[in-house]
């Protein structure tokens, strides 16, 4: 069984939970942009929080489906229509044969994850399905595509209709405050650059994509030379080349990196970075501490592992 | 590798789960054999808790569980690696030799190179391919290995515009460094040759023909300089 993609959107590929232990030989880890609407999606439809989804950004996606799936589609800035029906994202839902999915782009956020009771099944390189095409490892999705899912919602059909309430979702918004701790090369920097860069607002700039998200506002100094000698970078790093001008490494980011990293984004914020859309939003940051962030990602897991995580069939039809 | 020699690194937390530890008060080549040895030490018996490392020339970075395990843990670790390092934990894994097809349209830089210092094409090649080089750190792009060890005279900066598409197997030097693209890329290394050996493959193991700490010689194919 699989689905078809009819229309493709600008950025759409297979991720699942990403390439791991491969970063020393140069190899991004890759997978979701938005780490939680795709554990939320997983979780929904009784995946493992790693499985493959479907990736779709920027702009508006259709795909058919040739049989039966609990299907769900998570994340910002998308309608769902299936069959030209509204349904809400966030809930699990069953997809039958001949289902047209539409996932339309509205303001709001870049991403959606579509994900599939037993994930999407397609080709796995190096012990994952996350596509990497500037390695060649698959590619980005086209109209005409054929991905392959487990074929049928068995045990899993009584889940539709359940779905993630509210108050668990992120708090995503089109101006967040994005906690970071201080980079690693923060004395590299001016010293009053790290008021400038919290204070920002700073932009988010049409050339970002899934290597990194390229911020335009209040220009950040270095005290001598944004050069030095290569090191390794983390996602969520925020690199400062020679223009001042802030990058945050996302999933694809190179491994290693030559200029200076001003701060390091909470992995807790990250998905809200990722939902924030090209030239619309405004971005400011805020000091974390490491142990706090630490402690919001271990809990905001742990609340999303939890087993009375959803709302039972809340959805009271069209 | 002594301990004498032994010069202890500075760490700096770098967000919630990594630790990078810093060599800098090292020449490159030094700092990089103890990154290599921290780095054949991750690969033998790896500490609890750590996800993923990535070597550099004069820098590891440590990726860490923090519900497993801590910044001390980490710091603790390396230091008492650092200091029972022997002269078995200096030895190269490994030699590769990297067959080349020099000058030509495979390396259409080779006469910049020459010309800027004052060589012929063939004196190039000759000491391009004279050196031993082991694999200071991989980055860039899968499979892209740094290697130290070029020999001063042939170092040439990078080009001040990259090149949109340089070919897979591209041979260049940068600075004091050469090295291969494993894929076809843009890129601003100077290109000296190219080879036609695969050095990354995602469909079947050894993934990667390059690791970190890896000893490399280029050997000249019989056509080179005359295409």
């Amino acid at each position: 069984m699989t689905v078809h993609i009819q229309q493709a959107a600008l950025l759409m590929t297979v991720q699942d939970g990403g390439r791991r232990g491969y970063q020393r030989f140069g190899m991004p880890e890759s997978g979701p942009m938005d780490g939680w609407a795709f554990r939320c999606a997983n979780r929904l439809v009784s995946n493992d929080s790693g499985a493959a989804c479907v990736e779709i950004g920027f702009s508006s996606a259709e795909l058919h489906l040739a049989g039966r799936s609990l299907l769900t589609v998570c994340g910002a800035g998308y309608r769902l229509l299936v069959n030209d029906h509204h349904l809400p994202l966030w809930m699990a839902f069953l997809g039958k044969p001949g289902d047209r999915i539409r996932l339309e782009k509205i303001p709001g956020g870049n991403w959606v994850y579509l994900a599939a009771s037993g994930g999407i099944l397609s080709a796995a390189w190096m012990g994952s399905r996350s596509a990497y095409p500037a390695a060649g490892l698959g590619r980005q999705l086209t109209e005409g595509d054929r991905l392959p899912l487990l074929g049928s919602a068995g045990e899993w059909e009584g889940l539709a209709g359940r779905s993630i309430p509210v108050a668990a979702r992120p708090a995503y918004s089109s101006n967040p405050l994005i906690r970071v701790m201080p980079g690693q090369h923060l004395a590299r920097f001016k010293s009053e650059s790290w008021e400038i860069f919290c204070e920002g607002p700073y932009s988010l700039s049409p050339q970002s994509d899934r290597m990194g998200y390229r911020l335009s506002g209040p220009p950040l100094a270095h005290q001598t030379s944004p050069d030095l000698v290569s090191q390794g970078m983390v996602l969520g790093a925020v690199q400062v080349p020679g223009d001042g001008q802030p990058i945050v490494m996302m999933p694809d980011h190179p491994t290693t990196g030559g200029y200076a990293c001003i701060a390091t984004v909470a992995r807790v914020d990250l998905p809200l970075l990722a939902q924030t859309e090209p030239g619309i939003g405004q971005l400011r940051f805020k000091l974390t501490e490491i142990t706090q962030a630490q402690s919001a990602w271990s809990e905001a897991t742990g609340r999303m592992d939890a087993t009375d995580y959803f709302e039972e069939d809340t959805w009271t039809g069209f | 590798m002594t301990s004498s020699d032994l010069q202890l690194p500075n760490f700096f937390p770098v967000g919630e789960g990594a630790v990078l530890v810093l060599f800098e008060s090292l020449p490159i080549p030094d700092a990089n054999r103890q990154v290599c040895a921290l780095d054949r030490r991750l690969k033998g018996s790896p500490l609890a808790g750590t996800l993923d490392w990535i070597p550099a020339l004069a820098s590891l970075l440590v990726l860490y569980d923090p519900r497993q395990i801590t910044l001390t843990d980490v710091e603790t670790w390396v230091g008492g690696c650092l200091l029972t390092l022997t002269d078995q934990d200096d030895q190269p894994a490994q030699q590769v030799e990297i067959p080349v097809r020099y000058g030509g349209l495979d390396g259409p830089d080779l006469p910049f190179v020459a010309d800027t210092h004052g060589l012929t094409q063939a004196e190039v090649v000759e000491r391009h391919a004279a050196q031993i080089y082991h694999v200071g750190m991989m980055g860039f792009m899968p499979g892209f290995a740094y290697l130290l060890g070029l020999d001063p005279a042939l170092a040439t900066p990078r080009l001040a515009t990259p090149r949109t598409l340089v070919p897979a197997g591209s041979v260049g030097i940068a600075g004091d460094l050469t090295g291969v693209y494993p894929l076809a890329s843009p890129g601003g290394w100077r290109l000296i040759g190219r080879t036609d050996m695969g050095l990354f493959n995602p469909h079947q193991k050894p993934h990667f023909t390059l690791s970190p700490g890896v000893e490399v010689r280029f050997i000249p194919v019989e056509d080179s300089l005359r295409s």
